[in-house]
């Protein structure tokens, strides 16, 4: 026990994590690519036709994953910010920094994949529907912290401020969501029930999966590349950084 | 301890009695906000009975969230916060008697003024009742809520327009149950769940936010 | 104040941005001593004091009161620390006598109406208790500000440059003050020019801006 903790606080100081990250990301760049070009491929041409929407449902093979994608990466991102906050972690906050403009660019996909969608489907680009405004809202919490971040200049304040307003969103998601939802019931008329009722085909499940664990990878990958600048920027004064930094020269 | 809270309260109320631009600038923005939603939409009263718990909401919302920034940029300012901050006793205690005195300030005027505008929106007595229920019930959250983002931008150049970037998304509970309180009750299903709601949510709010706030203040005055 | 306490910096680093401002003080200040820290504009004294009354997080190291880490005790180690930075912690428009009591409601102590009048007469400011702090003078200010060392019953006095704006006669009485303060068994740490004749103790003089703070017990 003792071995492993030491072994895993190793990993957290921002010199030996650099390396690591390195080595990481063309891991997952490679990943990324293989399982998305094999879910395109299966969302496009194996997975069949719906007998009701035609080839337009294909998008929800990007919607749905990157709904997905949006708010897991927003919990990872929280996450990693109590441990932050507990351990004295300045890795942690360097994390949850890197992973927010990829949560917000899936937030940003599921919104523009979801209009694309509504279309055709309902004849409207926008739909005051529970899920796309609660998935609106949260592009608005990413926005949020990515700005209040980038307002501080003093960059220990700047992670612990930021690591609080996660804190305080993934406390209030739920109520957030719960409240959007008993407005939308409230509100009934426009909307159209997406799933749940229907029943999925199982390439459809797979294809689904398989696109957002490519996601995954990329969020990975993505997060391993930024994470590493930010280190680089940050610890531009200390040796290592000057040693990595003459070596490359 | 209680005693201190009370200090609180009454000294951040006798400065604002003191400078009462401060109070005013809120409500009249607010009244101002609320008044010129007819001028756009027009004057037909079927129209703005419809608009009108939103109008009002939304209105209050935007008018506590421009009190928000003064909230601890003054005691900042002066070095009142470090005494504050250094004051033997929990820092959540204070900041709800910060708190309090702000809505006391800013949010109460709010309360009190709205059933006068919820008039100019032809609302009948029975709604303009449950508004100002509503409100009473959801400014306190809407100022403990705001709180969190005050301290967090305390003292940053772009503060004002960065709290309410951060306060809004946080408000959306709380504006969905105040508006739909009114709405409610003006369609006949009355707003007595709404208003449950948002005195489950302040109850909450009370609970959580002050810890969330005390922890935002000792890292922004590092 | 009979009881003995000790304040412990061990191995404090503090910096400011991305700039080092200190690497490493270990210092260690008992009852009945006094502690100046000197140093350029610049070298980090504010931040110092800042670090120490713990307003303000050591990057590395810790500061312990009476061998317990200030994070773990802070109610405590705040009720024992009365702490004054540059800025005099007065509201504008209140006048001398709410900003005292204020100031001694957040503090957890109370002061009555009478006693702050008579605090105002030590500090010969009577005669001004009316007016709103914004209409008084810098030197006035500062007076109110320092009144709050005459009631204090903390062991520990942190100052941020106190002789600051003060005419000769409220320097006169401000080192009484203090030296009254150390011979009763208190601690303080000042940054200032200014010294302070003692009747007892001993001295602890730190002087940043160096590579490493340089201290000296005298």
């Amino acid at each position: 026990m003792q071995n492993r903790l030491i072994n895993w606080f190793k990993f957290s100081s921002p010199a030996t994590f650099y390396p690591l990250a390195g080595r990481l990301a063309p891991i997952f760049w490679v990943v990324a690519v293989t399982l998305i070009a094999i879910g395109l491929y299966m969302s496009f041409f194996v997975a069949p036709v719906d007998y009701k929407q035609g080839d337009g449902y294909r998008i929800i093979f990007v919607h749905v994953p990157a709904s997905w994608m949006s708010m897991f990466i927003y919990l990872i991102m929280a996450g990693w910010s109590a441990i932050g906050l507990t351990f004295n972690t300045r890795l942690s906050f360097m994390m949850a920094q890197a992973l927010a403009p990829t949560g917000a660019l899936f937030a940003f996909i599921s919104l523009w994949t979801g209009s694309f969608w509504g279309k055709p489907m309902w004849g409207t680009w926008w739909v005051w529907d529970a899920r796309i405004t609660s998935e609106l809202i949260l592009l608005f919490l990413y926005l949020g912290y990515m700005a209040l971040v980038a307002a501080i200049d003093d960059r220990r304040r700047a992670d612990r401020a930021g690591a609080i307003l996660l804190l305080v969103g993934v406390v209030n998601i739920p109520i957030i969501y719960f409240s959007v939802k008993w407005w939308n019931t409230l509100h009934q008329g426009a909307t159209i029930r997406m799933n749940g009722q229907t029943s999925m085909d199982e390439t459809m499940l797979l294809t689904m999966l398989i696109m957002a664990l490519g996601f995954w990878a990329y969020s990975i990958a993505a997060a391993m590349v930024r994470v590493q600048s930010i280190i680089l920027e940050r610890e531009a004064g200390s040796t290592w950084a000057q040693d990595l930094i003459g070596e490359r020269a | 301890m209680f005693e201190t809270l009370a200090w609180i309260i009454r000294r951040d109320v006798t400065i604002a009695l003191r400078r009462r631009t401060d109070v005013f600038t809120t409500l009249i923005f607010f009244v101002i906000v609320i008044s010129l939603f007819p001028l756009g939409v027009g004057p037909d009263l079927d129209t703005l009975r419809l608009i009108a718990p939103g109008v009002v909401w939304v209105g209050a919302l935007l008018a506590s969230m421009l009190a928000l920034e003064q909230l601890f940029l003054a005691d900042h300012r002066d070095g009142t916060l470090e005494q504050i901050l250094l004051a033997p006793q929990p820092l959540s205690l204070l900041v709800i008697g910060k708190v309090i005195a702000h809505w006391l300030i800013t949010g109460l005027p709010l309360v009190i003024m709205a059933p006068v505008l919820g008039l100019q929106y032809d609302l009948s007595g029975e709604a303009l009742l449950v508004m100002l229920w509503s409100l009473l019930l959801g400014t306190p959250t809407l100022s403990l809520l705001g709180a969190i983002a005050a301290a967090l931008t305390l003292g940053l150049r772009a503060g004002g327009v960065l709290v309410a970037l951060l306060v809004l998304p946080l408000y959306i509970p709380v504006l969905i149950f105040g508006a739909g309180a009114v709405e409610a009750t003006t369609s006949g299903l009355g707003g007595g769940a709404h208003l449950s709601l948002l005195g489950a949510i302040l109850l909450l709010a009370l609970l959580g936010t002050p810890l969330a706030t005390a922890a935002a203040l000792r890292v922004s005055s590092e | 104040m009979s009881e003995i306490h000790r304040l412990e910096a061990r191995q404090v680093c503090c910096s400011r941005g991305d700039r080092e401002l200190l690497r490493c003080l270990d210092v260690r200040l008992e009852s009945g001593q006094l502690m100046y820290l000197r140093g350029p504009n610049g070298s980090g004294k504010t931040t110092l004091l800042r670090t120490l009354a713990g307003l303000l997080r050591a990057e590395t190291g810790e500061i312990r009161w009476d061998g317990e880490p200030i994070q773990r005790i802070r109610d405590q180690y705040h009720a024992d620390l009365l702490y004054l930075g540059h800025l005099n912690a007065l509201k504008d428009d209140l006048n001398a006598i709410e900003n005292l009591r204020m100031d001694a409601a957040v503090r957890g102590s109370s002061l009555d109406e009478q006693a702050a009048w008579q605090l105002l007469t030590d500090i010969g400011l009577r005669g001004c208790e009316d007016l709103p702090i914004k209409y008084l003078s810098q030197g006035q200010k500062r007076r109110v500000a320092l009144a709050r060392l005459w009631h204090s019953d903390a062991a520990l006095w942190i100052l941020d440059e106190p002789f600051s704006a003060l005419d000769v006669a409220a320097v006169d009485a401000l080192q009484a003050v203090i030296r009254d303060h150390l011979g009763r068994g208190g601690m303080a740490i000042l940054t200032t020019h200014q010294e302070v004749e003692l009747t007892s103790g001993t001295v602890c003089r730190v002087t940043l801006g160096g590579e490493i703070p340089e201290v000296r017990h005298v």
